[in-house]
């Protein structure tokens, strides 16, 4: 055996930092997104790396990105939530009612008071379909596809019935230039900012707090986190609140950027959300992956769209390679797997 | 004798109509192993699970440390340092040793960080590594998946997890059951140590020349109730085996 032995005398040591970089399926999806930058770099040097496209494809990912946040401590759990996209919709529509109402009618002229009231009721109405999920998933164990297939149309339901189908465009002029459309620190787009700040509150909840260690624990063996003393269904109920939560957030956000509560807009952004944070190397079988995997998981369909537009190949291209890239990943982890347990 | 650390006395448990114990009693003392046979559907499981807190009994009492006690869950016997390792070593395969180590009794930063649940990795490695080291237990390296460890090494980790916070007692459900002869060993020797550090170690094994060669004490249930009590160094296989299969009893029916 090569191994050190506590007979050598030797303390157990940590694997080097390279052993665990290119172990990591993080590693390999963070060097295909680089490919993909330096190929449409080369293929279009005037039009794909520039400043603009670069803000262009930041600010378009930014809400898919807080909603595949939210979705990776989901996935790590085992689970799975089909219901983000129409709880974006439910959110924005209730925070687009709330801030009308509030101004009696139309909230286009509306100020921060209301506009806080606004997020205010995005993030409740998001809550509220986290705490839903959660409830019959953790407490009554009906398994998360059924359950948030269930809510993805019923929150649909719900967002169309409070406005009799319609989508409500009167947004505060305010909201749209501060958050919609507004920068900061010369030129980095106010939406992309608030993601990323989302996104690095996660990444230290995921990879550094009790939180995130029970989160990986539930996913990977529930009857073992059980036995450690972990309360697997309240944490498995936090984490489809956190959900909830982010949706509600994206919902705000994207209230903000498209100044519309885009009933017909949102159908696909559960998958979009599961296949970013699927090829980002978290496993669908829950216990691995990482915030880092996730944004680059929500940065290569966006890279491959932006990069076929501006190399003029139809974009419909983009969806077959996202296609393969996700079956991919999958079958990737799955020979991990299989490799892994050898015994 | 001093007296027993933890003692169950007539204890019944009763599944529907299944009477699974039927008025049992059993001891075990601080430092000592004992070893818990039976044959299959005797009642060894579900009377570790009864003391351990796993299972509430249906009658009877469980004594620690002299005073009755009531354990609700696992838990609460948790608390007064008494763990179990069960047959099935629920571990989280894809999280480290340490992580696994660690499971449920996180250390976490001091200060602020720590108040909003950051995690001293840093701490919870060393403290890992020092701990598998007392234990004996050898491992390439303490940050990869346990799901990647050998079967053995994989089990070493799910004993010392259990062994490590036992202040008292610690249930071992066949622990080596699925070990090769190296590993068996290698289990057997940290048993040895957490016995000798004074915990009182139940055992329960199907493997009699591994019972006379680890437990200092050996009790016997048959259907339900304990029918011997054997001092190793005086008992022959052929008296184990007499007692389970009902060839031999020493106590009478306690009704």
């Amino acid at each position: 055996m090569t191994a050190t032995t506590v007979e050598d005398g030797g303390a157990i040591q940590r694997r080097s930092l390279g052993t665990r970089l290119v172990t990591a399926n993080t590693f390999w999806i963070a060097l295909v997104l680089l490919a993909l930058i330096i190929i449409f770099s080369a293929l279009a040097p005037d039009a794909f790396p520039t400043v603009f496209n670069f803000q262009r494809l930041a600010i378009e990912t930014a809400v898919l990105l807080v909603l595949a946040v939210g979705m990776t401590f989901v996935i790590i759990t085992g689970g799975i939530d089909l219901s983000v996209g129409s709880v974006l919709i439910f959110a924005g529509m209730v925070s687009a009612k709330t801030m009308n109402a509030l101004s009696g009618g139309s909230a286009i002229e509306a100020g921060w008071g209301v506009i806080i009231a606004g997020l205010v009721a995005a993030v409740l109405g998001g809550l509220v379909w986290g705490f839903v999920n959660g409830f019959l998933i953790a407490k009554a164990k009906v398994p998360p596809l059924i359950v948030t297939l269930g809510s993805f149309g019923a929150a649909l339901g719900a967002a169309s019935l409070l406005n009799n189908g319609s989508d409500i465009r009167t947004v505060p002029t305010t909201l749209k230039r501060a958050l919609g459309s507004g920068t900061s620190f010369g030129g980095i787009p106010n939406l992309v900012i608030t993601a990323a700040v989302i996104t690095l509150i996660a990444a230290w909840l995921l990879h550094t707090t009790r939180f995130g260690r029970y989160t990986f624990a539930v996913g990977s063996n529930p009857e073992a986190a059980r036995r450690a003393g972990i309360g697997v269904t309240a944490h498995l109920l936090k984490v489809y609140l956190l959900t909830g939560f982010l949706a509600g957030a994206a919902g705000f956000m994207s209230l903000a950027y498209y100044s519309t509560t885009g009933i017909a807009a949102h159908a696909t952004d559960n998958l979009n959300a599961i296949a970013a944070v699927v090829m980002g190397g978290t496993s669908l079988f829950g216990g691995v992956g990482t915030m880092v995997g996730t944004v680059i998981g929500v940065f290569i369909p966006a890279v491959l769209k932006k990069g076929f537009n501006i190399t003029h190949v139809q974009d419909y291209w983009q969806m077959i390679a996202v296609g393969a890239v996700l079956v991919a990943a999958v079958w990737f982890d799955q020979q991990r797997r299989r490799s892994r347990n050898r015994s | 004798m001093s007296d027993p650390i933890l003692e169950a006395v007539d204890v019944t448990k009763t599944y529907g109509s299944v009477e699974a114990l039927r008025g049992t009693s059993f001891t075990v003392h601080a430092g000592e192993v004992v070893a818990l046979i039976g044959d299959n559907g005797a009642g060894k499981s579900t009377l570790v699970k009864c003391m351990a807190g796993a299972e509430q009994p249906t009658s009877g009492t469980i004594r620690f440390e002299g005073a009755e006690i009531r354990l609700d869950s696992p838990t609460a016997a948790r608390r007064l340092g008494i763990e179990t390792v069960y047959q099935d070593l629920a571990v989280a395969p894809e999280l480290d040793p340490a992580a696994n180590l660690f499971l449920g009794r996180e250390i976490r930063r001091p200060g602020v960080l720590g108040a909003l649940g950051m995690l001293d990795k840093k701490a919870m490695r060393r403290k890992a590594a020092e701990e598998f080291s007392r234990l004996g237990v050898t491992l390439q390296s303490i940050d990869v998946p346990i799901g990647s460890l050998s079967g053995g090494q994989r089990q070493s980790v799910a004993v010392a997890r259990s062994v490590v916070w036992a202040s008292k007692v610690v249930f071992m459900d066949e622990p080596t059951a699925a070990l090769g002869v190296v590993q068996r060993e290698r289990v057997l020797d940290v048993i040895r140590r957490v016995r000798d550090e004074g915990v009182a170690v139940v055992l329960i094994s199907h493997n009699m020349p591994e019972v006379l060669s680890v437990a200092d004490r050996v009790e016997v249930l048959r259907l339900g109730r304990r029918v011997a009590r054997f001092t190793t160094a005086d008992a022959t296989l052929e008296d184990l085996v007499g007692a389970m299969t009902g060839a031999l009893s020493q106590e009478e029916e306690s009704s």
